[in-house]
């Protein structure tokens, strides 16, 4: 992609992660890095999840994305319990440059605290902080 | 850039096994006309292994061509950031490989090695007089090693005071080596990191707010990772220490500052060197290195085992500090490193180290303005030892990332710079000419760097698949990480 995609129904962090809410089960959400991070990445080799049940914590490091330039931290946009990760990504980790917002996704998480998606960006918010590329 | 001229053959362009024909030998093993082995069947090579079959000749005409290939810095301009690829003296080779310290064994009796041991005390008492603090160990085998070596010693004072509870945080720069959050991490302390002022020096404010009861200490780059010298050190030097915790320099880039600033006089309590960048052996591709580990007095009791001394009958020998933080690795670290280094400094004297750095300041600069203008310069100031270009504009204007302009310097017949790092540089170009480099060198460079910055306006396709006058040319890099072969198989499934 180009770098430039901002989905308007999607939540964000000011660290590039995005969150969506799953409609069937509003008590769950799906969190990936943005168009723009994986631009700025370049071509992502290898991502290191946590497992299904692991604890993540709002602003706190949960895993890391590595690409052919640098290694990054990712930062949970929210607090709460890992239901899955997406295994898809150990054999194509090239999902995350080609879809983020789709099959590229990073992990489901049960939301802890509903408060805190207020905390988060809306598209118009994230857009108006990203640097002009 | 490739080895053969044109006509002849390339030996080096294909595989030693695609250069096999049966029945060729490079040298003739006779059979075996003894005893049956008492191995078991099972640890027994049944089948044939499959080597190439080559001549000796063959073989020999085969490495040769394929060592032609290299570029080091005995081939050109190696500008690679941070990375302090200067000339290394032939000397120091001839000194370290002389008979009685390339022949010393590591468990002689220090009695039976005293020559060597010598060295290694007198390059202990150099590394001192130029780092300022007074207590040295030569252990650490690179620069990584010695920040672990620094920040464990930190550790064991802490945990001596009674603090290490509650000392938990070390406060990194974003402008830091990225191995000092790798070892405080390491270490078992949490990073808390600390954005660069928008001059590219340390963030005062920021560090005067975060110092507090939590902090072990903290770890400056000194000159940092962009060139910079950071202003009013000492003042910060005098706040950590108020607030109880440690300065830990990184000295990676004393070849900016050699024989004119150090670290002891500014308040660092504990640095480390990385003697085969300054100090001139030959590195790179992983080893070897050396990373020795200066301290105050207050920390020497921690250094990491051994540390060379004489006792006052005259014999120097290796002793194991009091509290030290223990063994890096077996022996006594890289000595042949260690000697190199020692030839390099004793030839050099006090006035030539400092001509070093003055040297090399000067040829970072001198590339800075050159090639000021064609390419962005996010901190744009004087220099210390090299200079930290973007190709933000290239990439903007002509869809040229940085990747391809160093991949494109390769053509120009240089090795690129170091890019992408600093991580604070959008499309970072980090470049370091060193001392070595004569005038013309440095103009040849700044003339391909800006020769490249037209062409990225004319024509990018030729910077997208660059190089093409290499052996080989563009690699897929993130397929090789992705889904990397990591062992040759026969192209006919054999």
């Amino acid at each position: 992609m180009s770098g430039d995609q901002v989905p308007e129904d999607l939540l964000y962090t000011s660290d590039h992660e995005w969150l969506r809410r799953d409609d069937a089960s509003p008590d769950e959400a799906t969190i990936g890095i943005t168009d723009f991070a994986q631009d700025q990445l370049g071509d992502v080799v290898y991502l290191d999840l946590p497992g299904e049940g692991a604890e993540v914590t709002a602003a706190d490091r949960f895993g890391e994305v590595e690409s052919v330039k640098t290694v990054s931290d990712l930062y949970a946009p929210i607090s709460g319990e890992v239901i899955a990760a997406n295994g898809d990504l150990e054999e194509q980790p090239e999902l995350v440059n080609d879809a983020p917002y789709g099959e590229g996704w990073l992990i489901r998480v049960r939301i802890a605290d509903e408060a805190q998606l207020d905390g988060l960006l809306d598209a118009d918010a994230y857009r108006a902080q990203l640097p002009a590329i | 850039m490739s080895a053969a001229r044109p006509g002849a053959e390339d030996f080096g362009a294909q595989l030693s096994f695609d250069r096999s024909a049966p029945g060729r030998r490079a040298v003739d093993v006779p059979a075996w006309g003894g005893e049956e082995t008492p191995l078991p069947n099972a640890h027994l090579l049944r089948d044939s292994v499959r080597l190439p079959e080559l001549s000796q000749g063959g073989l020999v005409r085969y490495y040769t061509a394929l060592s032609a290939r290299n570029y080091g810095i005995d081939s050109g301009t190696y500008p690679l950031g941070s990375c302090t690829m200067k000339y290394n003296p032939k000397v120091d080779d001839l000194v370290a490989s002389l008979p009685g310290f390339a022949t010393a064994h590591p468990q002689a009796p220090a009695e039976e090695a005293q020559g060597t041991l010598r060295i290694l005390l007198e390059l202990r008492r150099g590394l001192a007089e130029v780092t300022g603090l007074p207590e040295v160990s030569l252990a650490p085998a690179a620069g990584a090693q010695g920040e672990l070596a620094g920040v464990l010693m930190i550790t064991r004072a802490l945990e001596d005071r009674g603090d290490l509870e509650t000392r938990r945080r070390i406060l990194v720069p974003d402008s830091a080596h990225g191995t000092n959050p790798a070892t405080a991490a390491m270490a078992g302390f949490t990073v808390t990191q600390i954005p660069t002022a928008a001059d590219g020096s340390l963030d005062r404010a920021t560090i005067e707010r975060e110092l507090d009861e939590t902090v072990a200490a903290v770890m400056v780059t000194i000159p940092n990772t962009l060139g910079l010298w950071e202003q009013g050190i000492e003042e910060v030097a005098d706040l950590i220490h108020d607030a109880g915790a440690y300065l830990y320099g990184d000295g990676a880039n004393l070849n900016a500052i050699m024989g004119r600033v150090r670290y002891g006089d500014l308040g660092f309590d504990v640095v480390h060197l990385n003697l085969h960048k300054s100090f001139s052996t030959p590195h790179g591709g992983g080893g070897p290195g050396a990373g020795p580990v200066a301290c105050t007095e207050e920390l020497a009791p921690y250094l990491p085992a051994p540390v060379v001394v004489e006792d006052g009958d005259g014999l120097v020998r290796f002793e194991t500090p009091e509290r030290s933080i223990g063994r890096l690795q077996q022996f006594h670290g890289n000595v042949g490193v260690l000697i190199r280094a020692y030839a390099y400094m004793r030839a050099l004297g006090a006035e030539g180290l400092r001509a070093v750095s003055g040297q090399a300041v000067l040829n970072a600069n001198y590339l800075r303005v050159l090639m000021h203008g064609h390419y962005d310069l996010p901190y744009d100031r004087p220099v210390l030892h090299e200079v930290v270009f973007s190709g933000t504009r290239q990439r903007r204007e002509h869809g040229v990332r940085t990747y391809d302009i160093a991949k494109r310097l390769i053509d120009h017949g240089f090795h690129p710079p170091t890019v992408y790092f600093p991580l604070i540089v959008e499309e970072a170009l980090m470049m370091e000419p060193t001392e070595t480099e004569p005038p013309e060198a440095i103009e040849a460079l700044a003339e391909a760097m800006i020769a490249i910055a037209a062409e990225s306006a004319e024509d990018p396709e030729t910077l997208h698949g660059a190089p093409w006058t290499a052996p080989i040319g563009r690699l897929d890099e993130a397929e090789a990480a992705r889904r990397p072969v990591l062992r040759w198989q026969p192209a006919d499934g054999e």
